[in-house]
């Protein structure tokens, strides 16, 4: 008798991979790092090389080490990698982004199971980590295009802190700051490509940045000027979109994006730190499991629990 | 009116202007004992008897089951032991056949005086519901409940199947015939009859046949995955929600594919029971795609030989759709009275599962509203209480969240593996 495959239904699939879903992201991610090169000059390119590699190598070994599948394949330790790299100011020492890897690779990704396990978004507590470990490097802002005029990296202050950019060269990203950060519209274009093939939804940008205006606006300040300086538009569109560390259902990804727009204004507008987009993705990353419990889809057709 | 998750599936209904060809008498037949939902039945024939068209070769007291009738005429070679293609046993009747096909004396037109004699009469003619599900029709058109509208199930929404199609297209007036019936017999003032809206020519054919009639509407259903799952068309269709333990019927609905509502119309003029059935056969194994129409008990390989298939090429053989259909195990097994299709697949691409990545996927398409990922969580750690606010009872295995999840995990599954470890009070 011959052989018969036997599974359970169903038997067909629509073939999208996690890797593919991966690869949807590099190229989102590619605008705003084409932007960074131009902006910022050829050393962008090789950090953000430095960071991939060191992802995708502490990835491989990290695996090895726990003896598990490796899973450099499924892409996702490239985009850490680049997110991370587009983090960074472009005078960061090299080592110091090695070290970044390892914080988000090893620490914050795989020590908690790996893809889709770990509870913080490993980019952004990289950057948290490197921050408060090497605050003066962290903090080097080069003016853009300081490569053209041949002089070694001028240094100057973030609009943030500045606060004296024209919305121009915000949008366009002509101001200091970290190398990805800096262009809302090569972001917006990244994240609207992604949004349109469904690969994220866009509930948790626009309560962010939809939060964050509107707190803006109340308190005083310019809403237009905070939303596009620092790195919101690249919090919103590729971090607060993040899938382990963010709400599943639509309703928990609106409370993600406005607790983060909340607490980025509150940072801004009364701490002493200028940025506050990473630690209020970090914050709502831990509070996602809660956020969660209360979100939960509404059920076609049950009964509520009497017990409940 | 809340709108129900559901997906895009590429159609695929290669066969939707095949007409039904009659597959040729088959030189034998095993006809199981068991092939709807309720209890099986014990063989009324022994080893050498004669048996002739429509005779009853099979029935038991349980109420809750449904006779089986030889649809050839010849002698019994065997009654042998059978395992069904959900792994149960029965007994399965072996008939050579003696190609003359003489119908037995017992098939005439059934009296009907009243409702009584008309749900017997529906047991009597062996039907369940043919739309792969293979529920008791009689058991259905008794509720206890009052009814005030009937579906007819006619979205036939997975991908390939255009069995129920080519029913309404070649069979137009017995599908009326049979909505009438039913309505006449049950008292049931309105009926909806539902269909996908990737079959304009059905969709024409009946508001044309039923202009004159305001009893009858016909609902233009978006081609959406899993539109013909009872839960989605009875919403869709009368905007009326079946809840959790709930029948249809507590509703003031019944639910009825559109090919049984033909057949029992035809039962109800010629008296001949459900012996034979159309089914689509394709698949990539395939080389000519049909609509067959066989007699029950026919094994599939030859079916499939008819249907110009490769059969050393096949490696997985699917009765039913792809979405919701089960894996059959052997080619020799038999066509059933639930086989709407027979899907004959060269190809089987065995991905590795990965972890969830939490992309949401499956929460975004599941028409319940359930949330696959947190169940396949919850079944991991085996925690019952989760499992049961997850509510995951409510899952009716459409397997849509398999289909779309990035990381080949089989959610649809680890559901039905979730569902046995629930204990029943």
């Amino acid at each position: 008798m011959k052989k018969l495959i036997v599974s359970p239904s169903p038997h067909d699939e629509n073939y999208i991979k996690t890797s593919t879903i991966m690869l949807n992201v590099i190229i989102a991610l590619l605008p705003a790092l084409a932007v960074g090169c131009y902006i910022f000059g050829m050393r962008a390119l090789l950090l953000t090389a430095v960071c991939v590699t060191s992802c995708v190598v502490f990835e491989f070994c990290c695996r090895k080490l726990m003896k598990r599948d490796n899973t450099i394949g499924d892409l996702s330790a490239v985009v850490t990698g680049v997110i991370l790299a587009m983090n960074l100011p472009v005078t960061l020492p090299f080592w110091m982004a090695v070290v970044g890897s390892f914080v988000a690779i090893v620490i914050v990704k795989q020590l908690f199971g790996g893809i889709g396990q770990n509870f913080a978004n490993p980019a952004i507590t990289a950057r948290i980590v490197l921050m408060l470990s090497f605050p003066t490097a962290m903090t080097n802002w080069v003016v853009p295009f300081f490569y053209k005029d041949g002089i070694d990296a001028v240094t100057g202050p973030t609009p943030l802190v500045s606060g004296d950019a024209s919305y121009m060269d915000l949008f366009l990203g002509k101001v200091g700051g970290c190398l990805g950060e800096t262009c809302a519209l090569a972001l917006l274009i990244g994240g609207l490509y992604l949004a349109a093939r469904r690969i994220i939804s866009l509930a948790a940008p626009v309560g962010f940045i939809g939060a964050l205006a509107l707190l803006s606006f109340i308190a005083g300040d310019d809403p237009l000027y905070a939303i596009l300086s620092g790195g919101v538009f690249l919090g919103a569109f590729f971090m607060a979109t993040d899938y382990a560390t963010t709400p599943i259902t639509t309703k928990g990804k609106i409370v993600f994006g406005l607790g983060c727009g909340i607490i980025t204004f509150i940072i801004r507008h009364f701490g002493s730190y200028p940025e506050g987009v990473s630690f209020s993705i970090l914050l709502m990353n831990v509070l996602t499991p809660y956020i969660e419990q209360v979100t939960r889809t509404k059920i076609f057709g049950a009964k509520e629990d009497k017990q409940q | 009116m809340k709108k129900l998750n559901g997906i895009k599936l590429n159609h695929r209904k290669n066969t939707e202007n095949s007409a039904t060809v009659d597959f040729p008498l088959p030189s034998r037949v095993k006809i199981p004992m068991w092939m709807n939902m309720g209890a099986p039945c014990q063989p009324l024939v022994k080893v050498g008897d004669e048996v002739k068209v429509g005779q009853k070769i099979g029935d038991t007291d349980a109420p809750f089951s449904v006779p089986v009738h030889s649809g050839v005429s010849g002698k019994v070679t065997a009654v042998s032991d059978y395992r069904t293609v959900g792994g149960a046993l029965c007994k399965a009747v072996e008939i050579e056949t003696d190609g003359l096909q003489t119908v037995s004396d017992d098939v005439k037109p059934p009296v009907i005086t009243d409702k009584d004699s008309f749900i017997k009469a529906v047991r009597e003619s062996g039907s369940c519901g043919l739309g792969g599900a293979g529920f008791p029709t009689h058991i259905k058109l008794n509720p206890k409940t009052p009814i005030d509208t009937l579906v007819i199930n006619a979205a036939e929404c997975e991908p390939y199947i255009t069995a129920d199609y080519r029913e309404m297209i070649e069979c137009p007036d017995d599908v009326i015939g049979g909505i009438r019936l039913v309505k006449e017999q049950l008292g049931i003032k309105s009926c909806k009859l539902a269909v996908e809206a990737n079959k304009p020519e059905a969709i024409k054919c009946f508001e044309k046949m039923t202009e004159e009639d305001d009893s009858i509407e016909i609902i233009t259903l978006p081609s959406s995955y899993p539109q013909g799952a009872e839960k989605v068309i009875i919403y869709n269709s009368t905007g009326r929600v079946v809840m959790e333990g709930q029948l249809p019927a507590d509703t003031g609905v019944i639910v009825l594919n559109v090919s049984t509502a033909a057949f029992l119309y035809r039962y109800i003029q010629t008296g001949m029971p459900l012996v034979t059935r159309r089914l689509t056969v394709d698949g990539n194994a395939v080389g000519e795609p049909k609509n067959v129409r066989a007699v029950i008990g026919t094994s599939f390989r030859e079916i499939m030989e008819f249907c110009k298939t490769d059969i050393d090429s096949v490696i997985k053989l699917i009765g039913g759709g792809p979405m919701m259909g089960m894996s059959i195990p052997d080619m020799d097994m038999p066509v059933v009275k639930t086989s709407n299709a027979l899907l004959a697949i060269k190809t089987y691409d065995d991905r590795k599962t990965s972890s969830c990545i939490r992309c949401g996927r499956c929460v975004r398409v599941c028409p319940m509203g359930l949330m696959p990922a947190d169940i396949d969580r919850a079944y991991k750690i085996k925690n019952i209480d989760e499992l049961k606010q997850l509510k995951v009872m409510l899952c009716m295995n459409c397997g849509s969240c398999t289909y779309v999840c990035p990381a080949n995990r089989k959610l649809a599954e680890t559901n039905q593996l979730a569902k046995s470890i629930i204990p029943r009070n």
